[in-house]
């Protein structure tokens, strides 16, 4: 026996009272007290079968393993590099894990590598999730990332921005003749062969930020889209 | 000694005109505007974010900091200092105790969520309009949260218990002035602060019409959440 | 870095689409603290957003103006409004932003000092103006100015009570006469841009923050790395001097 108090795809906040009864199992974003389910952030509910979850609207960027990000170069050590990715604490970017080459710190310097300010496209190789954060750049794709422009998003939208199986990012790039890349950690880089169509693939993107919670968003872009490329 | 009417011809528990708004400041990460009558706060969340001086960081969960503020501007009489003061200090305090129990900081060890509160407006319930602003400004920041906190000041005035003191109301003869907040939820206080003599029938009367009025300001915090995500 | 923005402005273009001689959309609003303040404004330029408030108090002159009111100007840059402020004692940048605004208003001859004389030697009124930036998004400086002489425009003297102020009464507006404007101009490679918004001020190679009234210089203030030429100073005035104009309108 269980009842649902809400629906899906309905926006609630903390402390708001989801379902009753011990049916329902919570998941993501939300809690059990006694016999009732209760959501723990600001978020849009998702109820799959008994589960229910909630999708953030919000919050910032917490660091898991896995993750691919955007980051910035902040810090030249010895041994590596420290790097911002939007959390607490700048992550950590060794020799070893810099680079598909090997690095010689003693022949080479490591700003040929990755200079002050450089960005990059990297993933946590581990976290205890606070102060340690280390990444890697082992891997296809991982590069830094020249030219073009970077810009932030919320991190629990970054699912939207890409889209079913990427659908949604693929448009952009598409209408936009941009390349377009994005981080775990909310941060997107794009880069076009015109500022004037990076600044529309800019838009959309944010537009996606703000607007995630309506109905038909893909349709919503689309148009966008097609009206400021003409 | 009886007491018959109060000057702005409300209720004896009926609250201030009120307004809540949230996301008011873009580059915080949580913001709201809470208004009661012409107490005007604004409170603003910066966090997680990494927490100087590294000794009063928490390894086991992150860290609230809570710092209440008044405009110099925002006094009736004379000029505020800028700057803390011993009062200021104080309610930074009872306003972070006040929040606690509703967090759940686990997943942010070693860091520190930053509360700000500036008051741009001041008529009595300063405290009070800070706590409630700062708790939309938590959720909008997503900060996860066991509960809702609403805060607001209750009174007795001679034979009666008052919702929501004004300044006059305050300073009437033997008042007895109680600031409270509430868990929402859960129906619990997590803010009591009073000054004054009072029987302990008269104070726990006073706590069920505070708990009323947190509820009736608990719908303006929901609303003004919800509005900021709807698409318009 | 954010080369970006460099990138744009050498195409002639700015990201939010802006010409370089184009303010964001302005708003200017009065007495929100009208119950405690004297004076109050909140101006907001594109999403930077300043709220300015005056306080008067009865107090002695300085020596060497016995028949002239004080004007002390204080901003504080609050942590509320960046997450690149931090509480504390004022910083550079406050200090900064506070004597600028102050000279702009001070130079300027808005206020008529002589005005608010109470007693010649030994009382005058003292003008506090407050200013406290609520979001930063770029451009403070023209954001706290137009706040800062907005708030005075609203104040109203309370009422006199023998010595003391009374201040549940207020009387007459302040003795003002034409009200100056800030505008700040920025310098990116070989090109001037008006109202910097956050990644232009990070990229600004040169700032001239220009006051004025009509055609007549009141104040200025240089700031960024890079030096200018007398040319290059020449065309920034010119450029802050025709905004100004425009800008002074909204008040």
């Amino acid at each position: 026996m269980g009842e649902l108090k809400v629906q899906d795809k309905e926006i609630v906040i903390p402390g708001e009272v989801l379902a009753v009864g011990m049916d329902f199992l919570p998941a993501n974003g939300t809690f059990r007290e006694e016999d009732k389910i209760i959501a723990s952030e600001m978020g849009l509910v998702n109820v799959n079968g008994r589960l229910i979850k909630l999708i953030p609207l919000t919050g910032r960027y917490v660091p898991k393993k896995g993750d691919t990000v955007i980051g910035k170069v902040v810090d030249i050590g010895l041994n590596g590099w420290r790097v911002d990715i939007r959390w607490a604490y700048e992550a950590n970017l060794g020799l070893k894990e810099a680079s598909s080459d090997f690095i010689d710190s003693r022949r080479t310097s490591l700003t040929d590598y990755y200079d002050y300010g450089d960005v990059i496209m990297a993933y946590v190789v581990f976290t205890t999730g606070s102060k340690i954060i280390d990444l890697s750049m082992r891997g296809p794709g991982l590069r830094k990332l020249i030219g073009g422009r970077i810009i932030e998003i919320t991190p629990s939208k970054v699912p939207r921005v890409i889209g079913k199986q990427g659908s949604m990012i693929t448009m952009i790039k598409e209408k936009t003749d941009c390349k377009i890349l994005v981080g775990q950690n909310g941060r997107v880089w794009i880069s076009g062969a015109e500022p004037k169509k990076e600044i529309i693939a800019t838009k959309a993107i944010r537009k996606i930020d703000e607007e995630s919670t309506a109905d038909g968003l893909t349709d919503v872009i689309k148009e966008f889209l097609e009206k400021e490329c003409k | 000694m009886a007491f018959a009417k109060r000057s702005d011809g409300r209720k004896f528990d009926e609250l201030r005109e009120m307004e809540a708004k949230v996301g008011v400041v873009k580059r915080a990460d949580g913001s709201a505007m809470f208004r009661i009558g012409k107490t005007i706060a604004y409170a603003v969340v910066y966090g997680p974010r990494q927490m100087y001086p590294a000794f009063l960081q928490d390894p086991e969960k992150g860290v609230l900091r809570c710092n209440y503020n008044m405009m110099a501007f925002s006094g009736s009489g004379e000029r505020v200092r800028p700057g803390p003061s011993r009062r200021s200090r104080e309610i930074s305090l009872v306003t972070e105790k006040a929040l606690m129990p509703a967090l759940d900081l686990s997943n942010y060890k070693n860091t520190v969520i930053d509360v700000f509160v500036e008051l741009i407006q001041t008529d009595s319930g300063t405290r009070c309009a800070g706590i409630t602003a700062a708790a939309m400004a938590l959720a909008d920041a997503g900060i996860p949260m066991k509960d809702m906190v609403a805060s607001i000041a209750v009174g007795k005035l001679g034979d009666k218990i008052l919702a929501d003191l004004t300044k006059e109301e305050e300073d009437y003869e033997n008042a007895v002035d109680i600031a409270t907040a509430f868990l929402i939820r859960e129906g619990k206080v997590t803010l009591l602060q009073m000054d004054g003599e009072l029987k302990k029938e008269d104070l726990i009367e006073a706590l069920k019409v505070a708990k009323k009025a947190c509820e009736q300001i608990n719908k303006l915090q929901v609303k003004a959440l919800k509005e900021k995500y709807k698409t318009k | 870095m954010n080369d970006y923005i460099i990138t744009l402005v050498q195409k002639g273009l700015r990201d939010d689409g802006r010409d370089f001689k184009e303010y964001r959309p302005i708003k200017i609003e009065y007495g929100v603290s009208a119950k405690s303040a004297e004076g109050s404004a909140r101006v907001k330029i594109g999403d930077t957003e300043v709220i300015a408030g005056v306080k008067m108090e009865i107090g002695e002159p300085f020596p060497d103006s016995p028949d002239e009111g004080v004007l002390i100007v204080n901003a504080e840059l609050i942590p509320m409004a960046s997450p690149e402020f931090e509480s504390g004692p004022p910083r550079i940048d406050s200090i900064e932003l506070s004597r600028v605004t102050d000279r702009c208003i001070r130079e300027s001859g808005f206020i008529d000092f002589g005005k608010l004389c109470i007693k010649k030697k030994e009382k005058v009124w003292i003008v506090f103006v407050d200013i406290y930036p609520i979001n930063d998004s770029g451009n403070l400086f023209d954001a706290a100015c137009l706040a800062a002489v907005a708030a005075l425009k609203d104040a109203k003297f309370p009422a006199l009570d023998g010595d003391k102020a009374d201040y549940t009464k207020h009387t007459k507006e302040l003795p003002l006469k034409k009200a100056p404007t800030s505008c700040t101009v920025i310098n990116i490679k070989d090109k001037f841009l008006v109202d910097p918004m956050t990644e232009e001020e990070k990229d600004a190679m040169a700032r001239l923050t220009v006051a004025s009234i009509g055609s007549t210089v009141c104040a200025l203030q240089k700031g960024g790395e890079k030096p200018l030429s007398i040319e290059d100073i020449d065309k920034m005035i010119s450029l802050a001097i025709e905004k100004n104009n425009e800008l002074v309108k909204l008040l």
